[in-house]
C-alpha cells in the first residue's frame, strides 16, 4: 500500500457531494517514515481518512501502531512523506511551519498526554495565552477563560501553577486551553494515558459533553473505553486503517450489554 | 438468583416483593432486573430444600403475603458461598473456534473476524459507558459492576488487538 502511486486530487473531488460543506478533516494517502537508528520504521503507511463536522472519531490499536504519527501529522506537528491534508476543503499541503502554528491557533486545538503545559504560568495564563496570541482582546479573553475553568470544574485555580495540580486538573487545564479559541477540531493523543481510571472518566465525560455541543474531536487512544465515547472508531494497525466502524450502541445481538452484566446464578 | 436473594433474607425476614426492591436500589440500572415472578419462583424451590422457611401473614384488603426467613441450613449455605472464591470468568469460546477454524475451511477470513467481533465489543463498551453516564453517581456498586464489565471487554479487546498483530505478520 506504500508503495502506490501519491494521490492527486482529483477535480470533481474537491467539493463532493456536499459542497459548501466539506469535511473538517481530510486525508489522501498520507505515509511517514522514521528513520532513526537501525530500520526505517514506516509509522504510517497510506492512510485515507475524512471527518465530518461534529463527528466523534476514536483512532485506537496497539502501541506503534503509528497512530500517534498520524495524529501529528493531522495537526501539522510532523510532515508527511506524501499524500495530501485538506482542512475545512482548504489544501494544507504547502503549510509553512508559521502557517500550521496559526491554524493550531484558530482551527485545530491539540491536547496530549503530558499535557504539555507551560511550568511556570499560572493555569489562568496558560488558557489565556492562546487566545491573547490569536489576537482576542485581553478582557475577552480572561472571560472566555472563566467560562472554561468553569465548566471543567477548575474554578477557583487560577492562580494555581500546573505543578501544583493533579494529573486530572492539569489534562482539563489544557482541555481549557485547547478550547479556548473555539477551534472546529480537536486533536487528543491519548488524553487519559497518564490518569488513573477516575481521571480517566472525567476526560470521557468532558469530551462526550463538548461532543454533545457539536465539538468535532479526533482522539487517539489505545483505551477502549475512552474510544467507546466517540461515534466512529477507526482500528490502526501497523500504519494501515484495518478497521473503520460506526458505533450506535446497540450491539447487533441482544446478549450484549445483559450478557457481560448477567450475574450468574 | 438463588444465593443472592439468601444474602438478602440475612438480615431479617422479608417478602418477595421487598426482596425486589432490595435488589434494584442496590444494582440500579447497572443489573437487567430479575421479573418478580423469576424471584417468587427461586424462593419456591429455596424453601423446599430448607434453606428458607416462609410464613403467610394477613393483610386487611389484600390477599395473604408470604414473609420468609433463613434458616440455619440457609445460613450455613450462605457461609459456604462467601467462603469459596469463584471460577474465572470464560476465557475464549466460540469466538476462539471461529478464528482458530477459519483458515481450514476458507469460508471466513481471520482479520474480518477479528473485526467483525471487535466491532461488537465496542459498540457493547459503548452501552456499557451510557449506562455508566446514565446511573446514579453515588451508586458504588452499580458503578462498580458496570466498570468491571468494562474492564473485562477491556481485556478482549486486547486480545483481539494480539490476534491482529500476530495473525496480520503471517500473512
Amino acid at each position: 500500500m506504500s508503495d502506490r502511486p501519491a494521490p492527486v486530487a482529483r477535480a470533481g473531488d474537491a467539493p463532493g457531494p456536499s459542497a459548501g460543506n466539506p469535511p473538517v478533516l481530510r486525508a489522501e494517502g498520507l505515509v511517514k517514515t522514521h528513520y532513526g537508528e537501525g530500520a526505517p520504521a514506516h509509522a504510517v503507511r497510506g492512510v485515507d481518512l475524512s471527518v465530518r463536522r461534529g463527528e466523534f472519531v476514536a483512532v485506537t490499536g496497539p502501541s506503534g501502531a503509528g497512530k500517534s504519527t498520524l495524529l501529528h501529522l493531522l495537526g501539522g506537528l510532523q510532515r508527511p512523506d506524501s499524500g495530501s491534508i485538506w482542512l475545512d476543503g482548504a489544501c494544507a499541503d504547502g503549510y509553512s511551519e508559521a502557517r500550521w502554528a496559526v491554524e493550531r491557533r484558530k482551527r485545530i486545538g491539540i491536547v496530549f498526554q503530558f499535557f504539555n503545559l507551560v511550568s511556570n504560568l499560572s493555569v489562568a495564563d496558560n488558557v489565556e495565552l492562546p487566545a491573547l496570541l490569536a489576537g482576542v482582546a485581553p478582557r475577552r479573553a480572561r472571560t472566555e477563560r472563566a467560562e472554561l475553568l468553569a465548566e471543567l470544574g477548575l474554578a477557583g485555580k487560577e492562580r494555581s501553577m500546573p505543578g501544583e495540580l493533579s494529573g486530572g486538573e492539569q489534562q482539563r487545564v489544557a482541555l481549557a486551553r485547547a478550547l479556548v479559541n473555539h477551534p472546529p477540531l480537536l486533536l487528543a493523543d491519548e488524553p487519559a494515558g497518564s490518569l488513573d481510571s477516575k481521571g480517566t472518566r472525567e476526560v470521557m465525560r468532558l469530551l462526550s459533553r463538548f461532543h454533545q455541543r457539536g465539538q468535532t474531536i479526533v482522539l487517539v487512544t489505545h483505551d477502549a473505553r475512552l474510544a467507546s465515547a466517540a461515534d466512529r472508531v477507526i482500528s490502526f494497525f501497523d500504519g494501515r486503517i484495518a478497521d473503520d466502524a460506526a458505533l450506535d450502541g446497540t450491539p447487533p445481538r441482544a446478549a450484549g450489554i445483559s450478557g457481560v452484566l448477567e450475574l450468574r446464578d | 438468583m438463588r444465593l443472592p436473594l439468601l444474602a438478602l433474607l440475612a438480615r431479617g425476614p422479608a417478602h418477595g416483593y421487598e426482596l425486589k426492591q432490595d435488589l434494584e436500589q442496590m444494582l440500579g440500572s447497572a443489573y437487567p432486573q430479575p421479573n418478580v415472578g423469576q424471584i417468587y419462583v427461586t424462593l419456591g424451590r429455596l424453601e423446599k430444600s430448607g434453606l428458607i422457611e416462609g410464613e403467610d401473614v394477613e393483610q386487611s384488603s389484600r390477599p395473604n403475603k408470604k414473609v420468609y426467613h433463613l434458616t440455619d441450613a440457609g445460613r450455613a449455605a450462605l457461609r459456604a458461598w462467601f467462603e469459596e472464591p469463584e471460577d474465572e470468568p470464560r476465557v475464549r469460546d466460540e469466538f476462539f473456534m471461529k478464528l482458530a477454524l477459519a483458515p481450514r475451511t476458507g469460508l471466513a477470513d481471520q482479520i474480518s473476524l477479528i473485526n467483525q467481533q471487535r466491532r461488537q465489543y465496542l459498540n457493547t463498551m459503548r452501552s456499557l459507558s451510557k449506562l455508566a453516564a446514565a446511573e446514579n453517581r453515588d451508586n458504588r456498586i452499580a458503578h462498580l459492576l458496570i466498570e468491571g464489565a468494562m474492564l473485562h471487554l477491556q481485556a478482549d479487546l486486547d486480545w483481539l488487538e494480539r490476534c491482529q498483530e500476530e495473525l496480520e505478520e503471517l500473512e
